[in-house]
């Protein structure tokens, strides 16, 4: 997709300011300076031979029949300072607490509904929202086990929130493996400069999943990560977590409901589990319940959770918080729940189905970014600035079929890291996904996550089936 | 273990061992098409009869000539023992089980895809046969090293090495089978060129053709090399061989899990047919006869493994 900002637009540059680089990137900056652009390219050339090797491959929707792709990995780290981190890193907690209580409460007392704070029709015409979630409570009220927040910055101070992803968030491999990949290739630059590690992730994730085990359940929880299989496009990140974490990875089919729980088929007999990672989407885990057609899931899952008997995580039905028309309230949510001020901000967000925004949204096309409520992926959405005439007026009548089905923001001056290429560094645009786990013992995010860039100059999507790249995140120790 | 992981394995190895004895079929047949001509053809056939692949090859083709069944072995994706197909289906399976792979295993399954892949691309021209039948085989043996040199002597390991040796057996078998009658030892054939021919392609398509010399002291007798290939344990493509390894590896099953599962018995029953066998007893109870049950068997034991072992649902 073409999606270019005019180039004499200013856009911040993470790595260098007028007077220099930026001071997280001093060490790095000079480093750099020395360094000779023949070898980087072949390290680059090694890191992408090590990343086809092991298999970090994935396939693209719809294309069966193609090849495996390689999500591009750049050489330039994205760097950023304790405090900055620290900010950040509130501002998630704070978020992924208001969104796990905003889902208890949807679930059963309704408070938020019944204080106005939102309106009904949000949650009641929502696909997401799972009627065989109401008045239960999963083992220790927690409902988003793996939150990965989708953070944008246009300036020094100005990071925004621009998704928060609470069903199957992907891309916490990209995170592990970039940053096994830069120790390899340079070493050097790890005794220079202190950088936070991320490698506690898996042990992290054990952890906080053994912990939201049932109550029921004696003795070490017996976890695994269910995947839709080796076809699906992030397999690879599947068996890279069960295989650190050092868990069974296990599909549909080799699941069984035993006795009132869950078990897996083993060489020896079904051995009951007591805590599923699923990477599964709700309406495939359970074709009882719900698609009758799936083979991913397991028959009857769902009342052993009902009765329970299993954590699933994250829990069933967590999309109605995390899609686009709830985004334009988490402002008011995280202030409901947490009885603070957001401390991260929203991007303005223009609700379709609301006739004033309606009216302002398509006279203003040209300049907004409008998304589906329910889409993901970079997919079905206009980018004002980048589109044609023609695809604006043909849009325009997409949203006056179906309003209430998009929203639509303005177009962010997304912050710039640069990224190496044959020539030298050029700046492109670029995301952050931090990773969240949540648990009764609280909320641990790994320091860092993982940055999405967009390698086309001027873009400004980041998203891997889109020509995105990604970057490893440091996180400098003070 | 997951009862998936241990049959992701079996057919992993099962996989990577028809794709070097595919090759080495082809080796052979290709030997026989450049040296002797004339018996090309019907050399051909039996090989396509061998990889137990004539109905598919015969709705697309007819008539066996080099290109067409090397094209055939090597690359089609119509047929699923092509080394194309079984190298694709053993990393597959690879990416299936590789939690249980250590990483040493991996790459060279993974590297021996994307090799071959890459290889196969384009029909094989007769200048290239040679070299890439040696890829085919040298690949195969980087995976068995690197099996012998970094897993675990576990469960994992009995049940890669169970799933080379059933297809091991079931094909050394299948090549007896085939050419049966120039194994039995009927006087009017001893010292024909036919036979010498036959042979030799024998020993060629187990790669025994020097071995025998350095093992068996004597002539080229048709009981020698039916001896040899069957009843010989020093050999490690013979029947025997094969059904001691998936008897020994059934045992260490049956001692990790401390359970004995049908499947022994009936290892244990193959391997009594083999052990202490005079091959000439062999040919009073009729050579086909005793190879066709070698394979019946085979099956049946392979069937059970996977039952004992609850490789699926």
């Amino acid at each position: 997709m073409l999606n270019k900002m005019k180039p004499h637009e200013k856009f911040f540059n993470e790595m260098t300011s007028e007077g220099g680089p930026r001071s997280p990137y001093g060490i790095y900056d000079a480093w750099f300076a020395g360094q000779n652009n023949e070898r980087l390219a072949q390290k680059a050339a090694e890191a992408e031979a090590f990343f086809r090797r092991s298999g970090i491959t994935f396939n693209v929707y719809g294309q069966a029949d193609a090849e495996e792709r390689l999500i591009p990995f750049d050489l330039v780290p994205r760097i950023l300072a304790e405090r900055e981190w620290t900010k950040l890193a509130k501002g998630i907690e704070q978020r992924v607490i208001a969104i796990n209580a905003f889902l208890h409460d949807i679930y059963n007392r309704q408070e938020i509904l019944r204080a106005g704070v939102i309106p009904t029709k949000l949650i009641a015409q929502n696909d997401a929202f799972l009627p065989q979630m109401i008045d239960f409570s999963p083992p220790s009220d927690v409902y988003t086990h793996i939150v990965g927040t989708d953070v944008v910055r246009t300036g020094e101070d100005d990071f925004f929130v621009l998704e928060d992803n609470a069903r199957t968030p992907s891309g916490v491999s990209y995170m592990l493996e970039n940053r096994e990949t830069m120790l390899q290739m340079f070493p050097e630059l790890f005794s220079m400069i202190k950088v936070q590690p991320v490698s506690d992730y898996p042990k992290n994730l054990r952890r906080s999943l053994e912990a939201s085990a049932p109550a029921s359940c004696e003795g070490r929880p017996c976890v695994v990560v269910l995947t839709p299989g080796i076809h699906n496009s992030a397999y690879y990140e599947h068996s890279f977590l069960a295989d650190q974490m050092g868990v069974e990875l296990v599909e549909g089919h080799d699941l069984r409901v035993v006795d009132g729980h869950i078990a897996m088929r083993t060489t020896k007999g079904y051995k009951v589990i007591d805590v599923i990672y699923r990477r599964v989407d709700d309406e495939y885990l359970d074709p009882l319940t719900f698609n009758p057609n799936s083979m991913l899931g397991v028959p009857g899952i769902m009342d052993v959770y009902r009765a329970g008997n299993i954590t699933i995580a994250n829990a069933p039905g967590t999309g109605v918080a995390d899609d686009k028309a709830i985004y334009s309230y988490m402002p008011d949510i995280v202030k409901f729940y947490t009885g603070e001020k957001p401390i991260l901000k929203n991007v303005q967000t223009f609700r379709c189905g609301e006739a004033d925004s309606l009216k302002y949204v398509l006279d203003n096309l040209a300049d907004l970014v409008v998304k589906e409520v329910h889409g993901s992926g970079g997919y079905g959405m206009l980018v004002g600035p980048a589109a044609t005439k023609k695809e604006i007026a043909a849009f325009a009548e997409k949203l006056k079929a179906r309003p209430a089905n998009y929203i639509a923001q303005p177009t962010l001056a997304l912050s710039t890291v640069p990224i190496f290429t044959e020539s030298g560094l050029a700046p492109r645009h670029v995301d952050l996904r931090p990773f969240a786990l949540m648990s009764s013992k609280g909320v641990n995010i790994t320091p860092g996550g993982l940055t999405r860039v967009a390698l086309e100059e001027g873009s400004l999507v980041v998203n891997s089936s889109q020509g995105g790249g990604t970057k490893d995140t440091w996180v400098l120790e003070d | 273990m997951l009862g998936k992981t241990a049959g992701g394995l079996y057919w992993m190895f099962r996989y990577l061992e028809r794709a070097e004895n595919a090759a080495r079929l082809v080796e052979a047949g290709f030997r026989i098409a450049l040296t002797r001509s004339n018996d090309a053809e019907a050399e051909w056939k039996s090989v396509i009869v061998t990889t137990a692949s004539q109905i598919g090859y015969d709705t697309l083709h007819d008539g066996y000539d080099s290109s067409r069944v090397v094209d055939y072995l090597l690359r089609a994706p119509e047929n699923p023992s092509s080394v194309l197909s079984v190298i694709k289906a053993a990393r597959d399976n690879a990416r299936l089980t590789r939690t249980a792979l250590t990483t040493e295993v991996w790459y060279a399954v993974n590297d021996t895809w994307m090799l071959l892949t890459d290889l196969l691309k384009d029909p094989i021209p007769e200048t290239e046969l040679p070299g890439v039948l040696a890829t085919i085989r040298q690949q195969s043996g980087l995976v068995r090293g690197a099996l012998y040199g970094t897993m675990l002597r576990n469960d994992i390991y009995d049940f890669c090495r169970l799933g080379s040796a059933i297809e091991r057996m079931d094909n050394t078998a299948r090549i007896i089978d085939v050419k049966y009658y120039s194994l039995l030892p009927s006087p009017s054939f001893i010292g024909s060129r036919m036979d010498n021919v036959q042979w030799e392609t024998i020993l060629r398509s187990v790669s025994a053709h020097r071995s025998f010399r350095w093992a068996v002291e004597g002539d080229f007798t048709a009981p020698a090399i039916a001896d040899f290939l069957i009843l010989d344990r020093r050999m490690p493509r013979s029947l025997s061989f094969s059904a001691g390894q998936i008897v020994e590896h059934l045992n260490m099953l049956g001692a990790e899990y401390e359970t004995r599962m049908p499947s022994h018995d009936m290892a244990d029953a193959l391997q009594t047919q083999l052990k202490g066998r005079d091959i000439n007893s062999i040919f009073e109870q009729g050579l086909h006869e005793f190879i066709s049950g070698v394979i019946t068997d085979t099956a049946q034991l392979a069937q059970q493994i996977a039952e004992d072992y609850r490789f699926t649902g």
